[in-house]
């Protein structure tokens, strides 16, 4: 198989890089068969320009969450993804969840029952999470840029469970909540694009800025470090602990209500103005 | 069945949810190259004919709504992605096809009755229908030259719609919008077209011979049948070395970053590859009864015309006066 992936071009250099990077040095004409269905290899040339793409098309128009998607394949192999999966490895419930490898989408979640479950609960919190926000745990983007179908399943595992860590923490998923996770999710699984997309923080109002700063960066770097590895979480089978033992567990602490700090901000700014006037 | 032609599906490639494999047990099983869609047994004999879409071979019967999703999913960012693979160089190909065929006829006592009557296959957004009325109106001081525009796409059709309903051909009732399949102009009589042109839509056309025999059927004699379209390979080795990597290595990336979608991009350039050479679609141009101007011996020679070193060409054909 690694003949068939070789460049025809006999350069020493090529023939010295980790295997890894090798089976990534073929040619566009001779593209390597996929290894799962809407597998794309990509070679060296093609991940960089991706990387290099997607990083500015995510950071001027932040709706394009296909790039940010992008941007996470192209940025996490050969090494970050390879790690977060030997992470996931070293773990008994990290192993069960490589081996069963369940999928989150809006049919194996049902609503209407975690909706019913009792307040205080990982399920219920999720349901009300999502129904606040107004998301729904629509299919994700679909991993295509990783060669190792595990490891592409791991990635596809991230990006599930995403909104978990939104539901347990309460962070909103505006673009000052999102930074948030973010940050905590750099800390939390090295992930390159959580760590390039705090380039984010450029966009934020200052206020929003100072908050980063001062309360949700440390916040989410400090939890993050210190936390069990989220990954390694069989959210399915958490749907009915309670979020505070399960926070517990992990080692996160509950950020301040991102919300609720925001209304006041705005009423005592209202206030402010009205006082001039 | 129908979940593969869904019109939400933007991927063209047909998906299977089956459960991740790693890639020792992967090795261990048949070549993974595609994964089979199940199939009951009356599909897979209405199957049995099939031909190609892109690099896959698809069932004759599912090509044409294949193509139809592929062209909802590219429509609004049609003109964008038109620029960024073709560096904007497609508007001068354009412009060069309608002047080379100098739509309008230019009023003179002599001249009577109905106008001009162009028909444009494939001609979705109207890029070719308005460079045409505007070449009759403005060169040719012809205002009686009538555009039908026909995409087997409605939302193409739609794009078209929109762009010319601001000119002022729509108001003068000069421009037609049809919904069909080339391969079945019925709703277009037989010899009462002057100007069939078809601009890079033909590769998409499950049978071209279908489609040049229905050009043949509605031109009138003395008609004239012009096509733009890529060619698959061009003159020169090394540019063609260049321009293959360009095409499977940049295309579909820009498709990705541009439009979000890298499988439309790919059937595209997959489709450019699968097209017959010049002088193969110029025998073919003969077969379906046009004279082909221009052509020398065997191998049609001369019989087309190529444009950026062979990038793309374009081939004309004239239905013979009897």
């Amino acid at each position: 198989m690694s003949s068939s992936l070789l460049s025809p071009l006999p350069l020493r250099s090529l023939l010295r890089l980790s295997p890894s990077l090798r089976a990534q040095t073929f040619s566009v004409l001779s593209r390597p068969p996929p290894n799962y269905p809407g597998h794309v290899p990509l070679n060296l040339i093609e991940r960089g320009a991706l990387a290099v793409g997607s990083a500015l098309g995510s950071i001027t128009n932040p709706y394009r969450h296909d790039l940010v998607a992008a941007l996470a394949e192209a940025t996490s192999s050969p090494y970050f993804i390879a790690r977060l999966r030997r992470a996931m490895l070293a773990s008994p419930t990290g192993r069960r969840i490589l081996r069963d490898k369940p999928r989150i989408t809006s049919r194996s979640m049902s609503l209407e029952k975690l909706r019913l479950l009792p307040e205080g609960t990982v399920g219920r919190g999720y349901a009300a999470w999502l129904d606040r926000e107004g998301v729904t745990p629509d299919t994700r983007d679909p991993v295509r840029y990783i060669d190792d179908p595990e490891e592409a399943y791991v990635m596809q595992r991230y990006r599930e469970t995403h909104d978990f860590i939104h539901a347990i923490t309460g962070l909103p998923v505006i673009i000052e909540g999102e930074l948030a996770i973010k940050a905590f999710e750099f800390a939390n699984t090295a992930l390159p694009m959580t760590g390039l997309s705090l380039a984010a923080i450029v966009r934020l109002k200052k206020a929003e800025r100072e908050r980063f700063w001062k309360v949700y960066g440390p916040w989410a770097m400090r939890n993050g470090l210190k936390s069990g590895e989220c990954m390694c979480v069989y959210w399915e089978e958490e749907l009915e602990t309670d979020a505070g033992v399960l926070r517990e567990r992990l080692g996160i602490e509950m950020p301040p209500d991102l919300r609720k700090t925001r209304k006041r901000e705005r009423e005592e700014k209202r206030r402010a103005k009205e006082g001039v006037e | 069945m129908s979940a593969h032609l869904s019109r939400a599906s933007k991927r063209v490639r047909l998906s299977h949810r089956a459960p991740w494999v790693c890639q020792n047990c992967q090795r261990s099983f048949a070549s993974s190259t595609r994964w089979q869609i199940e199939r009951t047994a009356e599909e897979k004999k209405a199957e049995e004919r099939t031909t190609h879409f892109g690099f896959d071979t698809v069932a004759e019967s599912l090509k044409a709504s294949k193509v139809a999703s592929v062209f909802s999913s590219v429509a609004s960012s049609y003109d964008t992605m038109n620029d960024l693979m073709s560096l904007g160089i497609h508007r001068l190909w354009k412009d060069h096809f309608v002047r080379g065929l100098n739509p309008g006829i230019r009023p003179s006592s002599a001249s009577s009755g109905q106008g001009q009557r162009i028909l444009d296959i494939a001609g979705g957004t109207g890029d070719i229908a308005l460079r045409m009325l505007e070449h009759a109106t403005r060169v040719n001081r012809d205002t009686t030259a009538h555009v039908t525009v026909s995409d087997i796409n409605p939302e193409m059709l739609a794009e078209g719609r929109k762009r010319l309903s601001q000119t002022p051909y729509a108001a003068a009732g000069r421009i037609d919008f049809l919904e069909a399949n080339a391969e079945d102009l019925s709703a277009i009589p037989d010899a009462s077209i002057d100007l069939y042109t078809v601009a890079f839509g033909i590769r998409n056309f499950t049978h071209k011979d279908v489609a040049l025999k229905e050009a043949y059927r509605v031109l009138k004699p003395g008609g004239v049948f012009a096509c733009l379209e890529f060619a698959p390979n061009l003159g020169n080795p090394l540019f063609n070395a260049v321009y293959k990597r360009w095409s499977f290595s940049a295309i579909p990336l820009i498709g990705q970053l541009v439009a979000s979608d890298r499988d439309s991009y790919q059937y595209l350039v997959e489709s450019i590859e699968r097209f017959p050479k010049q002088s193969d679609f110029a025998g073919m141009i003969q077969e379906a009864g046009f004279v082909v101007p221009g052509a020398r011996g065997e191998g049609l020679e001369g019989g087309w015309e190529d444009l950026s070193l062979g990038i793309a060409a374009i081939h004309k054909g004239v239905k013979p006066v009897k």
